[in-house]
């Protein structure tokens, strides 16, 4: 009895021992997750927290949040990333309409190259804009050369405008994968159908066509204003007067005015804004995720 | 007003106040032919459905039926000859013009619509009045027996009942044409039995209906059709009411498809005196079967008889009887198959009410049929 009794302790023993040895693995990684993606955010939070004394006050985030280059930083942000996420909606969900029902040859190969800008850095799209659109570029020369002007006559590139066009080519290719893969699974007999009760080709498009790709849309377009709140390399290379943005004022305050208070509270403030872009595109999702199983079931 | 749009606008103000008995109308395809690319998929197709008729179109994979389905549809534009639904030629008329009703396969419910609003949807495309829509949707799924599932999904219905959505949808618009695309296909034996029972019903309710029944099932197009078209090859192989297809088919191809008929060699000799039958020499036997006005004394011909109007003897004399030995058995529950073979080693199916005692494979039997059972084909139409 005894020699059982010993023999179940030695295995309850042995079991705990490769246990705690198995959990040991978890440690590195956590580590790891620690220093590389908890630590420097904590440092932000504590350095937006910090005065000039190196004393933990609200102050300087106060100070920040009442500022009026946050305000506008924010106010641009916004205008810049509803206008170049409507932009890419309107332009993804008519190219991929198009790619989608009017087959042409070659549409394959122009939906892929497309499809790359996503692989692309976003500031090259506006160095190629620059050579276009920009003081010395092809429009411009081609227009003073034509109406012999001594200024370049279109300067849009330099405003606004300007970086909502660039996000706006280098982020439709975001709401277009989505939404043609959407379309791609659309069962095609119930547009047929639509057509042959009576529907004409708009009437079809806003009763069957859009609604069966809503979620695709919704989660492009999330996705899209989460990644154009965030923009930074196209702003800070257009470099147009007046349009600073939150990344870009982050970007001033902290490499040229070394004011990492101020930094660090706009950041606080950009995370919290791209935090719940980024919940509210997991939620779209998820809501996509169960739609689809509720057609399967 | 561009004339798609006028002829669009027209019929659809003729469907909203069409009423469901209402008389037929005509279907023709006159020498449609429709090709993808170089490869030719309906070849001259003349055709017509009369008013109220039901109309099979089967044939294997491939032979064109759906292609023309489509064609009529106004999915596909044929590059040569004309469709006419009535007097309109509706050949370049887009689809939502034709004043078609269509369900296909895989019923193409909305998903994102309940069954309200699916069923509503052409009606609410042809900018019905509301009070119209209302009565029509509950009238549809009133003859569909689905009128207590006005607030479900598509996907909270078993697929049985989605057909039905499906039909009752493609009916609130009062079609002057209905097409069938196959529509049972996805349903398992027992709904597809049911439903082929509540077409036929739907038919005798909306006696004036023109329909297109396009399938691969011969039961369905047997049961349900007036006439059935056999096509192959993208061609017309044969068409003709369907028990006069039936019992009469016109060539091998038509016999052997509808009904896997079997076909004898056979050399036709003289009419049988005081009887409308030719005899058949089929390796010495002589058999009696109809007499068919294009072949004459000499042809040769193949002679076919339906499996089950092959009947097994033992040790009976009997006319029209040839002798064979039972290669295979099988047992249906409710009929018993035989393979048997001749002695010209052509095989023979024969298909008999459950047999008491079934002959065992390598027996030798004697088979009689009927000679008014028996049709003569031409070789050459082989």
């Amino acid at each position: 009895m005894a020699t059982i009794a010993g023999d179940l302790g030695k295995s309850v023993a042995a079991r705990a021992g490769r246990r705690v040895a198995g959990s040991a693995w978890i440690v590195p990684p956590l580590i790891i997750i620690a220093a590389l993606f908890v630590y420097p955010l904590v440092l932000i939070v504590r350095q937006a927290f910090t005065d000039a004394d190196g004393l933990v006050s609200l102050a300087p985030l106060l100070d920040v949040l009442a500022s009026r280059s946050f305000a506008g930083a924010l106010v641009n942000t916004l205008e810049i990333a509803l206008a170049s996420t409507a932009a890419c909606i309107v332009l993804g969900s008519v190219l991929s309409i198009i790619f989608s029902f009017v087959p042409f040859p070659g549409v394959a190969f122009v939906a892929r190259l497309i499809d790359t800008y996503i692989a692309l850095p976003t500031f090259l799209v506006t160095l190629a804009f620059t050579f276009i659109y920009g003081s010395a570029g092809i429009i411009n020369a081609g227009l003073m050369h034509a109406l012999h002007l001594q200024l370049p006559p279109v300067q849009f590139l330099y405003s606004a405008w300007g970086v909502v066009l660039a996000e706006m080519t280098v982020y439709t290719p975001f709401i277009m994968r989505p939404l043609m893969a959407a379309f791609s699974l659309m069962d095609r007999s119930q547009i047929e159908v639509a057509s042959s009760l009576g529907g004409r080709p708009s009437y079809v498009l806003r009763h069957v066509i859009v609604p069966a790709a809503l979620p695709a849309l919704l989660a492009g377009g999330s996705l899209c204003l989460l990644l154009t709140v965030n923009e930074f390399g196209i702003v800070l290379f257009i470099g147009a007067k007046g349009v600073i943005t939150l990344p870009l004022l982050i970007y001033t305050k902290a490499i040229q005015e070394s004011d990492y208070s101020a930094a660090c509270g706009i950041a606080m403030i950009n995370i919290a804004l791209s935090l719940g872009l980024f919940t509210l595109y997991r939620l779209i999702i998820a809501r996509i995720g169960k739609a689809n199983a509720a057609v399967v079931h | 007003m561009p004339t798609a749009s006028l002829a669009a606008a027209m019929t659809q103000e003729a469907a909203m106040t069409r009423d469901a008995a209402s008389a037929g109308t005509r279907v023709s395809f006159d020498k449609v032919t429709i090709a993808y690319g170089s490869s030719t998929i309906v070849d001259q197709l003349s055709l017509s459905i009369d008013p109220g008729e039901i109309l099979a179109l089967i044939g294997p994979s491939g032979s064109g039926k759906t292609t023309a389905l489509r064609a009529l549809a106004g999915f596909v534009r044929p590059i040569a000859g004309r469709i006419l639904i009535g007097d309109t030629d509706v050949t370049n008329l887009p689809p939502y013009a034709r004043d078609i009703g269509m369900v296909v396969q895989n019923y193409a419910l909305f998903p994102h619509m309940k069954v309200e609003e699916n069923v509503a949807f052409g009606l609410k495309a042809r900018k019905a009045p509301s009070e119209l829509i209302k009565e029509r949707v509950a009238s549809s799924l009133k003859m569909v027996g689905m009128s207590g599932f006005l607030g479900r999904y598509p996907r909270q219905l078993s697929g049985g009942q989605q057909q039905r959505i499906a039909i009752a949808r493609a009916l609130a618009i009062r079609p002057r044409v209905l097409l069938l695309d196959e529509p049972l296909s996805a349903l398992d034996a027992q709904i597809r039995r049911n439903m082929v029972e509540e077409l036929a019903k739907l038919h005798r309710d909306l006696p004036g209906l023109t329909v297109l029944y396009v399938t691969h099932d011969q039961v369905e197009a047997l049961t349900l059709a007036d006439r059935i078209a056999i096509m192959r090859g993208g061609k017309l192989a044969a068409h003709a009411p369907s028990n006069a297809l039936y019992r009469r088919p016109p060539n091998r191809f038509a016999a052997e498809f509808l009904g896997r008929a079997n076909l004898l060699e056979v050399q036709l000799g003289g009419h049988e005196q005081g009887t409308p039958y030719v005899r058949a020499d089929f390796g010495g036997a002589i058999l009696l079967a109809n007499a068919n006005p294009q072949l004459r004394q000499g042809d040769k011909a193949l002679l076919c008889v339906r499996p089950h109007d092959l009947v097994l003897r033992r040790g009976e004399d009997h006319d029209n009887t040839i002798e064979g030995t039972v290669h295979n058995l099988q047992w249906h529950g409710d009929q018993h198959a035989l393979t048997i073979g001749l002695g010209d080693d052509s095989i023979v199916r024969v298909v008999s009410a459950p047999l008491r005692e079934p002959p065992a494979p390598g027996t030798t039997i004697a088979l009689h049929f009927a000679a008014e059972d028996a049709t003569l084909i031409a070789h050459e139409a082989a």
